[in-house]
């Protein structure tokens, strides 16, 4: 059956707190991280992007997978900060993982669900017997303009998964999408920073569209959250993800093993990609995973998959999610958070 | 002068109303209050709104909004004295009813203030400070109450716990409210631990940005008789102004706009303030409701804090202020506010309040303000 064969994760080791990003806006930091359930985010450095994280992520993924790179038909890239208006990030990543040149890529972008686009693609393309394997990765060094509420959420990681039919870690039981035109965000071109709807964001974007996906996908499969192991959600702050599930009637227990933003922050394209695969690794075969991205714009991708057996083999082959965002942690202050994230204007 | 009754009322649920604007808000609430009203005809519409330029980009209101209500060409007329518009539109349809212009009134007030962003809608509600003297200075609403709180706490005595107190009680009353944009409760700690807007005035001392509309129908008294309706008297009403500017007063913790109109309106109905069974004020932040009382003589200058921590203008107190939950839960839908004041005092004055029924209310009263106290208008209802 067809399904994820490898995956793999990967965040800058950088972070910043709430009270760092608050103490320089003048902004009470008590109330965003109970407000907004955030302690911490990742931080890439001067010399991180969309394509270098990529490009880490699927090393681990491709170590998982333990198959031969130049087997791979096809590799996307779902970001909304791609380094380049005009060239693909999918060229870099394909010819440094050695996929090149029998191969198909594309860049996806749509908000924060790039990430499960790709797989959505990829997943379908090795269905249809097109590719033997499809690589699709979910990245992201988001912007939040400063000051802005997102700035205390903006973050930087990324997640890969290699799909095919044999080897598979965890099968693909069923896949289901649900959007509708709804502008919550956007960011037009030659603007740096993205716009957004404030509250509008909440219940017509991101809840709407979570519950349609989600609701849609468990009809589809004839499931009831009782018969899911877990479950993850896109995690634009802390708060939301609890409660769409809530309102789903799932339990904070299936919810907790793939919820990374308290510490993490939104990584955006990274978001839920990067909560399966900290779920994956906690995960016994036989456990059933949702996964419900959310993208602005705006529309969800919903999964469902089931860990098989070969999840014992590989989990240890790579990275783990949980000790990569725990460990080898360094905390910057916001003066070289600026220069990190070139809010610094520099002389010509 | 007839005597003039209001023999309908509609309200709809208020709240963020993305998916209506502001000609659907303001069309369902009328229709509710012309089949309410039972009537089958308007002669003239007052429409309240302070700033739907600003807010939706929609001028020229009054005629559009008859157009979408099937009235045309009935003369239509929008009002605006910024967040007492709502209150000004009922006083001048009285006074075409009471003149004898016209027979049937309808009185509504909307705003749509959603559409924008917060930072938007600020500003939008900052002009109605003095741009010159107080916008200039990036002063906005919650920095200039926040500046009349400070200095009623140093005169007075006045306690943050008792600004909090007047939040509980209104988001009390709201609990009871279906229409409200807030239905629920709130303690005391959670005003305190909300997020700072204006030292020392919290989130949970502000009230919110909402769209809403409210309207009424007023005909004159004998008219309502021959009707049959349950008929709600005028019997007072007092409009007046004050210095836009907080610094042209003489005492910012003195509502000197509030105090004239409502002597006007005591005259005229001839009453005096403990004559009154219940009171909508305008509650835009806990501070307001706090002066609003001193100036209305409700309490004695000063003690207006000290009347929420006592009690006596909750629900079961000497005199119940804000039984629909004020503009801190109900909303604040600037120019539908002072119409919806009007519509809770119907409703408890026909005793179809729910579960915030004040026994036996026969004479009410509504205090509508613009700004920081430039423009109020009064009314004073009876049942017959």
């Amino acid at each position: 059956m067809d399904g994820i064969v490898g995956y793999g994760a990967y965040i800058p080791r950088n972070r910043i707190k709430v009270e760092e990003i608050a103490k320089v806006w003048g902004a009470d930091a008590p109330s965003y991280k109970r407000g907004l359930m955030l302690e911490e985010k990742s931080v890439p450095s001067l010399d991180q992007d969309t394509i270098t994280m990529s490009v880490e992520a699927s090393k681990c993924a491709l170590k998982r997978a333990g198959i031969d790179p130049s087997e791979i038909g096809a590799v996307y890239v779902g970001s909304e900060s791609h380094p380049y208006a005009v060239k693909p990030s999918g060229t870099v990543l394909a010819e440094a993982i050695g996929a090149t040149p029998e191969v198909h890529s594309a860049d996806f972008e749509f908000a924060c669900k790039a990430g499960t686009e790709g797989m959505y693609v990829a997943l379908g393309l090795v269905r249809a017997g097109e590719i033997k394997y499809g690589l699709a990765v979910g990245a992201d060094t988001s912007q939040g303009a400063p000051g802005d509420a997102l700035e205390y959420s903006a973050a930087a990681g990324a997640a890969a998964f290699v799909f095919g039919k044999e080897k598979v870690v965890a099968k693909a039981l069923e896949t289901y999408s649900y959007m509708t035109d709804t502008p919550d965000f956007w960011r037009r071109e030659y603007q740096y920073y993205p716009q957004h709807g404030g509250r509008f964001t909440g219940d017509p974007a991101y809840f709407k569209h979570i519950m349609g996906a989600a609701q849609g996908i468990m009809k589809k499969a004839g499931v009831q959250p009782s018969d899911l192991d877990y479950v993850i959600f896109h995690q634009p702050n802390g708060k939301f993800p609890f409660r769409v599930g809530k309102m789903l009637g799932f339990e904070r227990s299936q919810i907790e093993p793939g919820w990374l933003v308290n510490r993490l922050g939104n990584t955006y394209s990274g978001s839920s990609p990067l909560g399966l695969t900290a779920t994956f690794d906690i995960s016994k075969p036989g456990d059933k995973i949702l996964i419900v991205s959310y993208g602005s714009g705006a529309g969800s991708d919903a999964f469902i998959f089931e860990v098989t057996e070969r999840i014992d083999e590989v989990r240890d082959l790579a990275p783990k999610t949980r000790d990569i965002l725990d460990n080898n942690k360094k905390y910057i202050e916001y003066g070289v958070y600026a220069k990190f994230r070139q809010k610094i204007k520099m002389a010509e | 002068m007839r005597d003039v009754a209001v023999i309908g009322m509609g309200m709809t649920k208020w709240g963020e109303l993305w998916e209506k604007s502001l000609r659907t808000i303001f069309v369902e609430t009328a229709l509710l209050a012309l089949d309410d009203a039972g009537v089958n005809r308007i002669d003239s519409m007052y429409v309240g709104s302070m700033s739907s330029g600003v807010f939706v980009g929609q001028e020229h209101i009054a005629s559009m909004l008859a157009d979408y209500l099937g009235q045309n060409p009935i003369p239509s007329t929008r009002v605006e004295t910024a967040c007492a518009s709502g209150g000004l539109a009922l006083r001048l349809g009285w006074m075409e009813v009471a003149s004898g212009i016209s027979d049937v009134v309808l009185v509504g007030g909307v705003e749509k203030m959603t559409d924008v962003s917060g930072y938007e809608a600020t500003y939008a509600l900052s002009t109605a400070a003095d741009q010159e003297y107080e916008g200039y200075h990036g002063i906005t609403f919650p920095g200039l109450y926040a500046l009349i709180a400070r200095a009623h706490m140093e005169k007075y005595g006045t306690t943050r716990e008792q600004l909090a107190m007047v939040a509980v009680k209104n988001h009390h009353n709201g609990s009871m409210n279906p229409l409200a944009q807030f239905p629920f409760k709130i303690t005391v700690e959670a005003v305190l631990n909300s997020v700072m807007v204006a030292d020392p005035l919290r989130i949970l001392d502000c009230s919110p940005i909402t769209d809403g509309a409210a309207a009424a129908i007023i005909c004159p008294v004998e008219m309502a008789k021959e009707m049959g309706k349950p008929v709600i008297k005028i019997i007072g009403t007092g409009h007046a102004t004050d210095s836009i500017a907080l610094s042209s007063r003489k005492d910012i913790t003195w509502l000197e706009a509030t105090y004239q109109a409502a002597k006007q309106a005591y005259a005229m109905a001839d009453k005096k303030p403990h004559d009154i069974d219940i009171i909508e004020v305008h509650d835009c932040f806990t501070i307001a409701e706090i002066c609003v009382l001193e100036a209305l003589g409700i309490v004695e200058k000063g003690k207006g804090g000290v009347a929420a921590e006592e009690g006596i203008t909750s629900l079961e107190g000497k005199i119940p202020v804000n039984t629909s939950g004020g503009l801190k839960a109900k909303g604040h839908p600037v120019g539908a506010t002072g119409v919806a004041q009007v519509v809770e005092i119907v409703k408890q004055l026909r005793g179809e309040a729910g579960d915030r029924q004040i026994k036996e209310a026969r004479t009410g009263m509504t205090q509508n303000m613009g700004g920081s106290g430039g423009s109020t208008v009064v009314h004073i209802f009876e049942r017959e």
